[in-house]
């Protein structure tokens, strides 16, 4: 087991490289620069302002210098400063990442609590009417485009009924509040964030689980336990569960990239002060280091995430754990 | 208590008297108007504040917010006069090769040290030196020094006589006494919680949510008031609208759709007031002078006469905005109100064009001359919508003369990169911000049209060069308008872009907030006037 774990992580090193010099090769090939975005036909600016912001930031050297400076940076945990208002990249992303971390815990939370028992419910009553319904809305769930659910209920929660606040992690007199009433307005801001994540997450999940339990549910010692008179709810709980979750737990750690990515466009749409928006913002602003930064870290939370994964499976799954020992 | 501190440092008994009776009548207009410094204006903001250093600031939350805490040494008037902030009075000597500042006494900045014309010469000695990296340097390159001659004056020497400098030196002045011996400004402290002289001071920045700043009590001209000023960031507009609607935030700016047919509900017509002002902006179509297409000027004419401007402001802005001749904001006094343009005439295009010899030989509909078609690409950048429904409507315009136009519409960046940058264009929609200050210069000088300038349609003509600098070294108002306006119809005439439009700003701010006087200068320029009465006040903390 030990050696399974170290073998995995050496094999994150090899990964992160590349991804970072794809990430960095796809940053630079796009048209234009950060000074053209910011200065651009801009009558109060100078014309030399471009090519001493470019100086500055070192964007006037080749791209290959470019890219070995951020790697020889990067074996010290230097991400550089961002270009927007020079602030240390480590610093505005770890100020940003529990908001991030929060709300996707919350909702992976929630799309496991809700998906599971709807795909066993499903496969159990397999065919059902509550089969047909459950199956049509995951997946019009996953269908529907994020922001616009998102618009629709602001709209109707936000603006018409006022039950719910419509942006932002906290409103501004938050300082002016007791902690209670803090936590009371953090969880009342996450709820819309919450629902439209988990509603686009929950169709992979459910399905996933829905065709484990079908076939596990087809297996001889699913017959077997029958026969033995077990009460059927025992019989699904417990015998069929335990072994229906084994492929879960690897689709889990898969849905990490899907939250995070989708974290990009939810965080911009409700204003969530998380690493997503961060990210979004740095992207149009042509902010490099930034875009390296969190493109580097998404992939290290997508690899920690997977591997992470990959050991609890190995955990629960004995025959995975004692393949190494042949 | 601020009563008794003020009377203290006045020694002689007349001024006491003067300054009693003043304070007296402030009350009194203060009670009688209901005002007092309470309650919070929220705003919203698309993107965070960067730096808080105003002559670094380069995007519009950290200039709006520079704004409120920092002075100049003259500031804009409601009607768009230069008039004094920090400095009282000026004089203008040596032809405009010398102009002394008188500042305002008594001024204290936030953490209530007293500002002096150390400050002044030290702000823009940072400006001038290349290592700040000022993006506005060019705006000072003619300031030659900068001396303090006392405590409270300060004499700037230019190089050359600089009639624009009147304006540009409203640029906020940082204190020395917190900045000096900061090597890198950007990384300072005091450009992420900034202290200034202006009406409000900084309170709090909660990265990628708000920033909060709070009235400063003893501002020189009276307390503001609004007792908090709040910056929310919402990076969605559709969302900062419902915002609106629901009362978290009590202002933005309106796009036409928004303005027109969106606020047309009871919850929003109870709540929000809509304001409308021509804004500091024009759109434009420009054509690439280097193109042979665009060398005769009757094609130029004629593809300027056959827009109807009406029509694209009535469909494309819904009517939220005013036709447009010259490069000068309307309105002004050096906006030439005689030049014509070119109000739509379709047969006098087509007669203009026949004239240059673009005739329909083969009648399919499109000119030619010389074997070649009169067709090319009209160009405009992504994130526009206003600017792509106005090509689209141009398109079907131009058509009826004879003209074929493909419509491409590129992302920003990549924009300026393969188009602007490198002349690589035929024709361009895009528009001009007007600074206060009408110096065409850095637009329309041919100097400009060199790599990087902004005269990216490299337009020249020697007697506009010659009218732009006399313009420059002009102190005299009178004289200023006489050259603009003749600027103003040397351009038209030979129109190397069409004219489109103004559009109006549109916000539209919370009613409980009165005071507000739509100016020239918008709404912002008295908000320290501005004030909520007592029984609507929201925010009580």
């Amino acid at each position: 087991m030990r050696r399974y774990v170290i073998k995995r992580l050496l094999l994150m090193a090899p990964m992160l490289i590349g991804i970072s010099f794809i990430l960095f090769a796809v940053m630079h090939l796009a048209p234009g620069d950060p000074s053209s975005i910011r200065y651009g036909l801009n009558p109060e600016v100078s014309d030399s302002a471009r090519a001493r912001f470019n100086s500055m930031y070192g964007l006037d050297k080749p791209i290959s210098e470019q890219f070995i400076g951020w790697m020889k940076r990067i074996a010290v945990l230097d991400l550089g400063r961002s270009l927007m208002d020079d602030a240390p990249v480590r610093e505005k992303i770890l100020s940003r990442l529990p908001a991030t971390l929060l709300l996707q815990v919350v909702s992976l939370a929630v799309i496991f609590c809700l998906a599971l028992p709807i795909g066993v419910l499903s496969a159990v009553r397999k065919d059902s009417v509550f089969d047909r319904v459950m199956t049509v809305s995951v997946f019009v769930g996953y269908a529907m485009p994020a922001f616009w659910l998102a618009l629709i209920l602001i709209m109707v929660f936000g603006v018409r009924l006022q039950w719910l606040p419509i942006s932002g992690m906290s409103p501004w007199y938050a300082q002016y509040l007791s902690l209670p009433e803090n936590v009371l307005t953090l969880a009342r801001h996450m709820v819309l964030p919450v629902i439209v994540t988990a509603f686009g997450g929950l169709a992979g999940l459910s399905r996933y689980s829905r065709a484990s339990m079908i076939e596990v549910l087809g297996e001889n010692y699913i017959l077997t336990a029958r026969a033995k008179g077990l009460r059927e709810r025992r019989v699904i709980l417990v015998h069929a569960l335990k072994n229906a979750l084994l492929p879960i737990i690897t689709i889990l750690g898969l849905t990490l990239p899907a939250l995070i990515s989708g974290s990009f466009i939810f965080e911009t749409i409700f204003a969530w002060p998380g690493m997503g928006r961060l990210g979004y913002e740095a992207v149009m602003n042509y902010d490099y280091p930034m875009v390296m930064g969190v493109g580097l870290i998404s992939t290290l939370l997508t690899l920690v995430g997977v591997f992470l994964s990959d050991v609890a499976y190995a955990l629960v799954d004995p025959r995975i754990r004692l393949e190494g020992r042949k | 208590m601020r009563l008794k501190r003020a009377v203290k440092s006045v020694k002689r008994p007349l001024a006491v008297i003067s300054v009693v009776a003043f304070l007296f009548c402030f009350c009194v207009l203060v009670w009688a108007s209901g005002a007092g410094t309470r309650d919070a204006f929220v705003g919203a903001s698309i993107g965070e504040a960067r730096i808080l250093v105003p002559f670094l600031a380069d995007d519009t939350a950290s200039a709006s917010i520079c704004g409120m805490v920092y002075n100049g040494l003259t500031r804009i008037d409601k009607n768009l006069n230069v008039t004094g902030d920090l400095a009282e009075s000026w004089d203008v000597a040596r032809g405009g090769m010398e102009i002394t500042f008188f500042l305002r006494k008594g001024v204290k900045w936030h953490d209530g040290e007293p500002f002096t014309s150390a400050d002044v010469v030290f702000t823009y000695e940072k400006i001038m030196d290349p290592g700040t990296g000022c993006p506005y340097a060019a705006n000072f390159r003619d300031i030659e020094s900068v001396t303090a001659v006392g405590d409270h004056t300060v004499k700037f020497s230019f190089s050359r006589p600089y009639a624009p400098a009147l304006v540009k030196l409203g640029m906020g002045i940082i204190p020395k006494h917190l900045f000096s011996g900061i090597g890198d400004m950007r990384s300072s402290p005091y450009a992420r919680s900034p202290v200034g002289t202006g009406p409000y001071r900084f309170e709090e920045w909660q990265r990628g949510r708000y920033l909060i700043l709070k009235a400063n009590y003893d501002y020189y001209e009276h307390s503001p008031g609004i007792k908090r000023y709040v910056q929310l960031i919402i990076p969605d507009q559709s969302v900062q609208f419902l915002e609106l609607l629901s009362g978290g935030i009590d202002s933005m700016e309106l796009n036409p759709y928004q303005y027109r047919l969106r606020s047309d509900t009871d919850l929003f017509k109870n709540e929000i007031e809509k304001y409308e002002y021509l804004s500091h902006s024009y759109t434009y179509i420009g054509y690439n002078l280097r193109d042979p297409l665009f060398s005769d000027v009757r094609v130029r004419q004629a593809l300027s006469l056959a827009i109807d401007p009406r029509e694209i402001v009535d469909s494309v802005l819904l009517g939220l905005g005013e036709p447009c001749t010259g490069p000068f904001l309307k309105g002004s006094a050096y906006y030439n109100d005689s030049v014509p343009g070119y109000p739509y005439d379709m047969e006098k295009a087509k007669r203009l064009l026949e004239d240059a010899g673009w005739v329909d030989t083969d009648e399919d509909g499109i000119l030619e001359k010389d074997g070649r078609e009169l067709r090319f690409v009209l160009a405009t950048n992504q994130g526009s919508q206003v600017r792509e429904d106005a090509a689209t409507v141009i398109q079907r315009q131009w058509a009826g003369i004879g003209v074929k136009v493909e419509i491409q519409v590129v992302a920003w960046a990549a924009f300026l990169d393969h188009f602007i940058d490198k002349k690589n264009f035929q024709a361009v929609i895009l528009g001009w911000t007007l600074p206060v200050d009408p110096d065409p210069d850095p637009i329309w000088h041919s100097r400009a049209s060199a790599p990087g300038g902004l005269n990216f349609v490299s337009y020249s003509d020697p007697e506009v060069d010659r009218l732009i600098d006399e313009g420059r070294a002009e102190f005299d108002p009178g004289e200023r308008k006489r050259i603009y306006r003749e600027i103003h119809r040397l351009i038209s005439e030979d129109a190397p872009y069409t004219f489109l439009f103004f559009p109006y700003a549109t916000p539209a701010v919370n009613r409980r907030f009165k005071g507000i006087e739509p100016a020239p200068a918008g709404i912002g320029y008295n908000f320290i006037d501005w004030y909520v009465p007592e029984d609507e006040v929201r925010y009580k903390f």
